[in-house]
Order: C-alpha cells, then structure tokens, then sequence
C-alpha cells in the first residue's frame, strides 16, 4: 500500500498506527478503473446505497415496529400516520426493497453478459450470489412483519416448501415456525432474522468489495486492464460518474415513495392477516416471481422445491458451466442471443408467476422453466465450439478509436 | 437490435402491468372509472367532501363497520373544529377503567379515543350480520383492487334483481362490482340516505363519492403531506443531478482519456499485477 503524504502531523500520526487516510486513498480515490466503463457499471454503487438506506430506514422502523401477531399490522399503520416521518421511513423501506431487487438483478444480468464472473473473478461473483440469496431470505421475511393476509400467506406457503423434505421435513417446519401453524413465535423470529441478516449482508458486501479490489473491475470489452493506460484513477472520474447514476436512479425511486407507495405491494396485505380466511391468490412480492413459476411449473412438490432451489443455486457454478475464455457477450454472437432470450425469459417467467398454475399457463411455464436450466446447461458445450469476434488489443486502443470516430 | 429491444420492452411491459393479473380473477364488470380531486401528483382533499363522507360514515357506515385506526382528534385535520371534533366524540360511550373501586365504567368519547367500534367483538359482528364479518374500513381503499374506484363502484353497484340466469344465495345481494357478485351487505347507501349540513344534493352517486373520498382520506391521512414534499424532494433532486451530470461531462472532458495514464500506479501496478498474476 502507498502511504499518504501530509504535513497534517494529526492525521500522520493517525495514518502511521492505523493507516485508515492511506486505505480510503488507495480504495476510493486512486483505485485504478477501466477507462470505458459504461453506465451498466453505476447499478453495484446504487446497490450498495440502496442497503444503506434501507438499513437506517429499518432501524428506524424497528424502533416503532411491535414484532406481536395481535398488533404487529396496526403498529405498522401506527408508524405510518402517528410517527413523525413515519410515512416515509415505511415508504422507503417497502419500496426500497423492490429497488434493491432491480437494481441487484441489473447488476447480474450485467455480470452476465460481460462474463464478470470468469476467471479471475469466480469468487467475487459466488460471493455476490451468496448476497443476493441473503438478500431473498431478508426481503422474504420483512414481508411478513406487517402480518397482512400475504404475509401471513405467503409465510404459510414458503415455510411449507420444507415439508417437502424427506423424513424430517415436518419436524423441520415446526421448528421454523416454532409451534403448529405460522403464529406469533414465527413473526417474532423472522423479525430478529430481519434486523440480523441485513448486518451479515452488509459484511458480505465489504468482502465483494475487497475482492472486486483485487483484480478490479471488468469492462464492456472484457479483456484484462493490461498496462497503466487503459486505466483511471476511480476519483472523480468514477466518483462523479457513480453520482450521476445515482441521481437519476433517486429520481425513479422517490417518485415511488411520494406517489405510489403502494404500486409493488399487493392490495391484499392491507387485510389483517386472518389464519382462517385463505385469499383466493397467494402470489408472493413481485422479485420472487419467475422462481415461483418454476416452483410450481414441477407437478411433484418435492421435485418443484428442488428445482427451485436449483435455479438460484445453478448461478454459483455459473464460472465453471462456462467455459469460453471470451468475457463480454458483445464477441459472441451465439452467447449474445442466448442471454437475451434468457432475459425475456426470466421476464416472462415473472409474468407467469403471478398467473394461475394451469392450461396454457402450466405449459408455458414448464417450456420457460426448461429454457432457464438450458442457458445454463449448453454453456459448456457453447464454449467449445462457439466462433468469437477477435478481440480488441487493449482498452486503451479502443477508447482511442472511439475518440477518434467522436472527433471526425 | 431491432428485435433485442422490443423483446426487452414487451417482457418490461408484461411483467409490470399489474392490471393484467387482476383481469383473470376480475368476473365482476370493469370498475367504473372516476376522476378524485386527490387524483395525480398534485391532488389534494376537498375538505367539504370529506367533512360530508365523515357524516355518511358516522350516520350509516359506522352501525357495522368500525374505524380503528382513525381517532376522533384526525377529524380536526378534514376542516371541523375542536369543538365540533369533541362534540362529534361524546355521542359515543366507551368503555374505560377500571376505576378507583375496581369497575369498569363507560364515559363519552374523546379526542383521543379511537373511532368506536359497533361491536364488542368479532363474533358479536358476524352474529348480527347473518354470518359476515363487516371488515375494518380504515385502511379499505388500499386493501381492496381498484381502490377508490371500487368502493364507489361497490356502492352504486347493486341491482335490485339479480339477472335471471344467476343462482343469489339465501341472505345476499347482487352486485354488479363485488367479486362473486353476492355480498352479504344490503344497499348502505340510496338517495337522501344522509342530510348533508351543507344542503349538498343528497344523491346515491354523491352519497358514494363522499363516503370513498372520506375513507380514501382514512386509509392516506399522510398523502397531502407525502405529495408535497415529493414535489420538492424531486425538484431537488432534478436539480442536482442536472449539476452532477454537468459536472460529469466537465470532469470528463477535462482530460483526454487517450493521453491520460494512471501514473501513480506505474510501478505499484507492475508489481500489482506480479503479486496477483495467475499460474496458467
């Protein structure tokens, strides 16, 4: 590490025992960065603001929030009208979380287009599956706290998938609940789990943080940075780039909060959570869909449960099914039609999963399903007998013909 | 391209539109579709409306249906006095105590109470209404699809035959707008059912308009305050991200990206590179 230089003898002396200035200087302002990182880059900073926000949001929250199945919906409501500002912490919060989703699903598909996950960069990718399956888990549960009737459904539903366990999945059930049916033990604890994973999310960032600083960031082009040229220091290139995004991502995200609070939500988590009134649709917060759709695109319980599971998991071997050396998408021609297909496909696969699981729907579901799993699968193959664009010679090379197509 | 994009911008479309999930379920006619003076970034509540929709609420609403997470003081906010406020909350008894000997005893309400509920408990509210549990209204207006649209279109909806080839069940109503079509709630609301205080028309269609906007108010007490702000916080917000990319592009241009070279790492980048290279 480069140590800073100051003649501010406090801040030396600080920087000497702990070298705090040195390390902020060497990860945020002179880190070095591709120079032609296009805006698709700008969603990993807003991620991280986003949990942000919604952890100091959440505390908030939980300072007024009653974790009791008699009165956890009307201490919501309380939040919202009798909390100075309650209003916006929860609209915040409740819409944060679908920003979080497609901010972070944004920020996958990204990753898999450019091939961000290839060597050497396996690990930052699984960890940032690892923080997208926690950030399912926490999503999952906050939306039980307010115990409306999708909560309280929705709880009933998902927990139940482990009943599909063998032997044990029973036992296993009751144990999460902590008694016979979801009821006031459960919301208790999802509401610890709730205020405790978004504090191991926030590590696991600071650990895709420290391993994206290792080799950097990948680019458009997918090459390796190969010399001091094809580089820029992150501040203020970056810094004010990352603003920028950032603004205009706030834009989007407070028009929802001040003027459509409710769009994500569903009407029917405004109806007391009643153990003894089904509604007629179960359908989980919309980031959930296109898993729901495979869950239920499988007839057998257990065999839909592990399939869904699959496709979450199928993204950790994601480095390893693909075996092409060619990073970015924009080379590969095959590859390049393949993921946009699987985009409008995970699309419609959300589509779907707000649909009932029958008919046409049930067939359309099981043909998308079987898409998923196929992107997956012919990867290796693809990679073996796909016939790549050259690549360019660095990225110094590219931006500068870039430039000079600008100029003329 | 071409194609890349509209397979995108179709999925998009598909996949947010949330009217099309409600469509299969919707065997009810489509909503009336009204216009609300709180409609839009800019609406707001029009006061007497509300004032006369807290009357319909109080006079025929309320022998059923309670409002627990209204209390008598947010009536001060829709334009009634303090005064009035308090006299609109001693016309119901609660129960309070216990007192100094150990009893409970009822007393008027006051601001501070909660709107009264019509019945002890949810058992004594499905026993008197043939088996139906009147819901809580406070927050109706989120809790139900079409919102304000369908409670109004739910109070103007009822035909007072059923049509012939529908099968009504024993204690039900028809509604054209009620999922189903059979609700257990008789018509609440026909013409000159209230004597509105301002002399307003007492229509059914006016009776139903005031009755949602008041309840629209209940189930967003905090929407005026939201809209306000949000217009500020976004014009802020525009602002600033107008300079940010202002200040983007200054940044940008200042230098040449092809001659600039991200010296201070010149050598630490060689051995960087070293240090992390990979074994082939």
């Amino acid at each position: 590490m480069k140590r800073m230089q100051t003649d501010n003898r406090i801040l030396m002396w600080i920087d000497t025992r702990l070298p705090i200035f040195s390390y902020s200087s060497e990860n945020l302002v002179s880190y070095p960065t591709p120079k032609n990182l296009s805006y698709w880059w700008n969603y990993g900073s807003i991620a991280g603001i986003v949990l942000v926000i919604m952890i100091v949001t959440g505390i908030f929250l939980a300072m007024n929030y009653q974790p009791h199945a008699d009165v956890a919906f009307q201490s919501v409501e309380r939040i919202v009208r009798d909390v100075n500002y309650g209003w916006l912490l929860r609209n915040l919060h409740m819409n944060g979380a679908s920003m979080f989703f497609i901010v972070v699903y944004i920020h996958m598909f990204r990753g898999i287009y450019f091939g961000s996950y290839k060597a050497p960069r396996e690990l930052l990718w699984m960890i940032g599956v690892t923080i997208y399956v926690c950030m399912m888990a926490t999503a999952f549960m906050g939306y039980v706290l307010p115990w409306g009737q999708m909560s309280f459904w929705g709880a009933t539903v998902i927990t139940n998938l482990f009943s599909a366990i063998p032997l044990i999945g029973d036992y296993i059930v009751v144990w999460i609940w902590g008694g016979f049916s979801v009821d006031a033990p459960t919301i208790n604890r999802f509401f610890v789990w709730h205020y405790l994973l978004p504090m191991i999310l926030f590590m696991l960032v600071v650990v895709h943080m420290w391993a994206l600083h290792i080799h950097k960031s990948n680019n458009p082009l997918g090459i390796e940075i190969k010399s001091p040229a094809d580089m820029m220091p992150f501040h203020p290139f970056y810094t004010i780039k990352d603003l920028y995004g950032l603004g205009l991502f706030m834009i989007v995200f407070m028009f929802f909060v001040f003027f459509a609070p409710d769009f994500f939500g569903e009407p029917d988590n405004y109806i007391p959570a009643d153990p003894m009134v089904t509604p007629p649709h179960i359908v989980p917060e919309w980031y959930f869909l296109p898993f729901y759709a495979i869950l239920r695109a499988i007839p057998d319980k257990l065999g839909g449960v592990i399939v869904m599971f699959a496709g979450v998991l199928i993204l950790y071997v994601l480095p390893w099914l693909d075996t092409s050396k060619v990073r970015a998408a924009t080379y590969r021609p095959i590859f390049k039609q393949l993921f946009w297909i699987f985009v409008a496909n995970a699309l419609f696969l959300g589509w779907l999963g707000q649909k009932p699981s029958e008919g046409a729907y049930l067939i359309m579901a099981q043909l998308s399903t079987g898409y998923y799993f196929l992107f997956f699968l012919i990867l290796p193959v693809l990679g073996k007998y796909e016939k790549t664009k050259p690549l360019p010679v660095s990225i110094f090379e590219e931006v500068r013909k870039k430039r000079r197509a600008k100029e003329a | 391209m071409q194609m890349r994009k509209f397979l995108i911008s179709a999925a998009c479309a598909i996949s947010f539109l949330p009217g099309i999930a409600s469509a299969a379920v919707a065997e009810a006619d489509a909503l009336p579709s009204l216009k609300w003076s709180f409609d839009g970034i800019f609406g707001s509540y029009d006061r007497p409306q509300l004032r006369r929709g807290s009357q319909v609420f109080l006079e025929v609403c309320s022998g059923c249906h309670s409002l627990e997470m209204v209390y008598y003081r947010n009536l001060v906010d829709i334009g009634f006095t303090t005064d009035q406020a308090k006299a609109m909350a001693s016309d119901y008894e609660i129960e309070d105590g216990p007192d100094d000997e150990g009893e409970m005893y009822m007393r008027p309400a006051k601001l501070s109470d909660r709107f009264v509920k019509p019945f002890a408990n949810t058992n004594a509210a499905r026993f008197a209404n043939g088996g139906a549990f009147p819901p809580d209204l406070s927050v109706i207006t989120k809790a139900r699809k079409g919102g304000t649209d369908y409670i109004y279109g739910l109070m103007t909806g009822y035909l007072d035959d059923a049509p012939a080839d529908f099968d009504l069940s024993e204690g039900t109503y028809y509604n054209k707008y009620y999922p189903g079509h059979q609700i257990f709630m008789a018509q609440p609301l026909y013409e000159e059912a209230v004597d509105y205080e301002d002399g307003t028309e007492p229509t059914l269609e006016q009776h139903a308009k005031d009755i949602t906007a008041f309840l629209a108010w209940a189930a967003n007490p905090e929407m005026e305050e939201r809209k306000r702000l949000g217009i500020k916080v976004i014009l802020y917000l525009i602002i600033l991200t107008a300079m940010f990319y202002a200040l983007k592009r200054r940044i940008w241009s200042n230098i040449s990206l092809e001659e600039f070279v991200h010296d201070p790492y010149v050598v630490e980048y060689e051995q960087e590179m070293q240090r992390h290279k990979r074994p082939n």
